[in-house]
């Protein structure tokens, strides 16, 4: 049997965090191999080990039966491994057009004169766009990347990938972006390449993309592989070893509640310029899901409430009085919390460690007269690690040091120990794994139970249901749908969702 | 899922991580070229070894530092408070002119002193915050209208006794004794300037590492968005980090004046580099990459060595900037070349 590149006992740390624990893998030519994991299990780590990335990891690479050192991107492309990355804006250079963007590497390696006018390039970055069978008119060559459909800078970014012929293609999540025929697109050009001869290793959350194209599945958790099938796969046990315990409706266990108590009263409130004004009401006791598509609302309804922004028009009571905050710290002081949308903007401050971003909202907690007491802040952090399940070694790790699975577990579960009056949570799930999705819904219902009202935003149906006992459906800014899960049913929401004014 | 490992010195809030040479030097670097320094200057010039020195040194190091310290606390929001040269230079005019044109006391002198240092910060923070003009150019702008408007009562003249006035008459007032100490008296061989910034750095090391506020400024100027979306009321803490740093470049304008005993309108010029430079050199003290006050203090006293030193060993005055930058070199070298305190931690994040 060859293979295309095998790995041997890789392991890779960060300071004192051992990300990667001996991965052993032959990758062979003409397979598709998918990895799966969790956040945090180690994927991005062994897709930059293998890509050049990281200079510093142990254990040997072997290519064509001698082992290499992979030290530099430079280097892993040099002995034929590419790797398309999760996030297109990171490939792509805005501000130049298609053409540019087709032949970046040689503009960057000199091969192409800075002179070289636009309309020189467009036949040499058909060369590249062949590849692919890319047949995009001069115009479109021509024209500024930020023009080009999400879909299409994914497959410039394969096409520069390929143009090399790669043994070895890596794509990381290459369908996070993509709608469902695009998706179909990169499918046929996978199996193409597969058929080609190219080994490809397909890193993704999606079980259904990786039972329509890959050969063999492993699953990694903590830095190891704990499950190797070929297809067809057995996605129970695949599911199972990934998460390490069968995963459980959270409804299973609090059963679906109902709030009594009006605690957030909406009156006239207006979302968007042409949305129709509404009311709504938000009970404690229960976990209320507002599900609509990107723009339909959701992040204004929750900006309102926390006062990050202004209504449009109406009014809010809290308990019964007046409730109009001007800032987050007014709502805060109300005992009105929300986890912003974008993680990495809204909460994380470089260097800081669990503990500091723990405490962060409410540093009187953990200070006297003013005077901070690190042993208090160092308590706080262990019993979020604790209480939330976050994979850390302490209190004192660095948060970026985390997964984005576990610095979303931090960040939520600064605002839910303190048993919130409002806990607005927008977008909670994205860019975390089923395993930590699953451990914040459980948090989020317990708190709910234990009294909150819980406003939930997502554009995520399965998400909505999973955590939500009631749901509302926004469109368009207008409420289109407000029922309990038990009263309504997927196909409902769907068609409310659809439904065109 | 959820294996959780907690480390039994949590603690701690510093993280922990084996030391290599180059940690190592880029966490004490600094102050071992600082203890050099003194150890080389005090076993070659004798007169450097007297405790005189020291505090004459230490003495001629406040006003730098203490401006450096007030403009370390709108870094650590960040920002730059590029108007404190010229709040210390107003500082000077507005203590000559309330005792030398108005005659009067000199604890009227220094109240109104600190009320104007505290108004000129109350507007850099109005122009910042409610004006949202970017910190340096409000900062710059501001600079220039207190160097001109400070000039305007007192007709572009430096303010002395016997200045004759407008109508000319003899200005009646003088610096008050009281006035003078500032600069002059001493709590037994310690100056009041050394007592004074002493005080003042212990104080803002304090503040800024030891208390919520200091930690909310922080976050303030490494993330405003997050800090504002966990309930910190940025614009306030902004507007105090401002009138802060308008009171201590006050507070450095009260001992210049003392020293210079008289309304010197080109007081405090030099002032603002000088004290940027030292808030700078302070960041790479201790390797943290972060204004601090204690780094703040520390750069100034190893300028201050270092321009003493090499004073004494009759070096032409020209070689101080030649000294001045290569320190601020050096500690830039240590905090961006040496230090991969930032490339672990980007490289530690998963996409």
């Amino acid at each position: 049997m060859t293979t295309a590149v095998e790995m041997r006992d890789i392991t890779m740390s960060f300071g004192a965090n051992e990300v990667l624990k001996g991965i052993n893998l032959e990758l062979e030519p003409g397979k598709v191999t998918a990895i799966l994991g969790a956040n945090g299990a180690g994927k991005s780590t062994l897709i930059k080990v293998l890509s050049g990335v990281y200079n510093d990891y142990g254990g040997t690479v072997i290519i064509d039966g001698a082992a290499v050192d992979i030290d530099h991107p430079t280097t892993a492309r040099a002995y034929g491994i590419e790797a398309v990355h999760q996030k297109i804006a990171d490939g792509i250079v805005p501000g130049l057009s298609v053409a540019e963007n087709f032949l970046f590497e040689a503009i960057v390696n000199n091969d192409i004169s800075r002179a070289a006018s636009l309309r020189s390039l467009v036949p040499r970055a058909r060369e590249v766009a062949a590849v692919l069978d890319l047949d995009w008119p001069d115009d479109v060559l021509r024209s500024d990347i930020y023009g080009l459909p999400i879909a299409d800078q994914q497959m410039l970014l394969l096409a520069r990938a390929l143009v090399h012929e790669p043994r070895l293609l890596i794509l990381d999540e290459p369908t996070s972006a993509l709608s469902e025929t695009e998706a179909a697109r990169l499918f046929e050009v996978i199996r193409q390449l597969r058929d080609d001869g190219v080994a490809i290793l397909y890193v993704s959350h999606r079980l259904g993309e990786i039972e329509n194209i890959a050969d063999r599945l492993l699953v990694l958790r903590d830095g190891i592989f704990v499950s190797d099938q070929t297809s067809p796969f057995d996605w129970a046990r695949a599911l199972h070893a990934m998460l390490g315990a069968a995963e459980a409706d959270p409804h299973e266990r609090t059963g679906e509640l109902h709030g009594t108590e009006t605690v957030l009263c909406l009156e006239g409130v207006q979302l968007l310029p042409k949305s129709t004004p509404f009311d709504l009401d938000f009970r404690a006791g229960e976990v209320t899901g507002v599900f609509g598509l990107l723009g339909s609302g959701g992040t204004e309804l929750a900006h309102g409430i926390f006062g990050e922004e202004r209504f449009r028009a109406g009014d809010m009571k809290l308990k019964g009085e007046q409730f109009a905050p001007k800032a987050p710290a007014d709502a805060i002081a109300h005992d009105v919390y929300m986890v912003p949308e974008d993680r990495v903007a809204g909460t994380i401050i470089k260097d800081w460690s669990i503990a500091m971003i723990s405490t962060f909202p409410f540093l009187q907690d953990v200070s006297r007269l003013s005077v901070l007491n690190p042993m208090a802040e160092a308590k706080v952090g262990r019993s979020v690690i604790e209480e939330f399940g976050v994979v850390a070694q302490g209190a004192a790790d660095p948060v970026i040091s985390l997964s984005g699975g576990n610095q979303q577990k931090v960040v939520v579960g600064r605002w839910l120990r303190k048993q919130p009056t409002v806990m607005v949570m927008n977008e909670p799930f994205q860019g975390v794994d089923v395993g930590a999705r699953h451990d914040l819904a459980e948090k989020t219902r317990d708190v709910a139970l234990a009294g909150s009202a819980v406003i939930v935003m997502s554009t995520d149906l399965e998400e909505i249901m999973q955590v939500s006992d009631r749901v509302i459906v926004l469109a368009d800014g207008n409420l289109r749908h407000d029922a309990y899960l038990s009263e309504t049913n997927r196909e409902e929401i769907l068609e409310r969702l659809s439904e065109v004014e | 899922m959820s294996k959780t490992t907690t480390a039994k010195d949590g603690a701690t809030l510093v993280v922990k991580q084996p030391l290599d040479l180059r940690d190592l030097v880029v966490r004490y670097g600094f102050i071992a070229v600082t203890v050099l320094f003194f150890i080389y200057f005090a076993a070659t010039i004798p007169a450097f070894r007297q405790s005189s020195t020291m505090f004459s040194m230490l003495k001629f190091t406040s006003v730098v530092a203490i401006a450096g310290l007030g403009l370390t606390m709108t870094m650590v929001v960040g920002g730059l408070d590029l108007s404190v040269g010229a709040t210390a230079g107003m500082a000077v005019t507005v203590s000559a002119m309330t005792m030398v044109i108005y005659a009067q006391q000199g604890w009227v002198a220094f109240v109104a002193v600190i009320v104007a240092g505290a108004l000129i910060g109350a507007f850099n923070a109005l122009l910042i915050v409610s004006f949202k003009i970017p910190d340096l150019l409000a900062t710059l702008a501001t600079m220039f209208l207190i160097q001109g408007l400070k000039l305007v009562p007192v007709d572009g003249q430096s303010v002395s006794s016997g200045l004759i006035l407008r109508d000319g008459s003899v200005a009646p007032g003088k610096f008050t004794h009281g006035f003078l100490q500032i600069n002059r008296g001493s709590i037994g061989p310690v100056p009041y300037p050394v007592l004074i910034f002493l005080v003042l750095a212990v104080v803002t090391w304090f503040f800024l590492s030891r208390t919520k506020w200091g930690r909310v400024m922080y976050a303030i100027g490494s993330n405003p968005e997050a800090a504002r979306l966990a309930g910190a009321r940025v614009g306030r803490y902004r507007a105090v980090a401002y009138m802060l740093s308008g009171v201590y470049a006050a507070v450095a304008g009260l001992i210049l004046a003392s020293r210079i005993g008289q309304g010197d309108i080109s007081a405090g010029n030099s002032l603002l580099l000088d004290a940027v430079a030292v808030s700078l050199v302070g960041t790479s003290v201790l390797g943290v990459n972060k204004p601090n006050a204690f780094g703040t203090a520390l750069g100034a006293v190893l300028i201050g060595i270092l321009l003493t030193g090499t004073t004494m060993m009759n070096f032409p005055y020209y070689w101080q900037d030649v000294v001045k930058g290569l320190v601020l070199l050096v500690a830039l070298v240590f905090s961006f070349t040496l230090s991969r305190k930032k490339q672990r931690f980007v490289a530690a994040v998963p996409l």
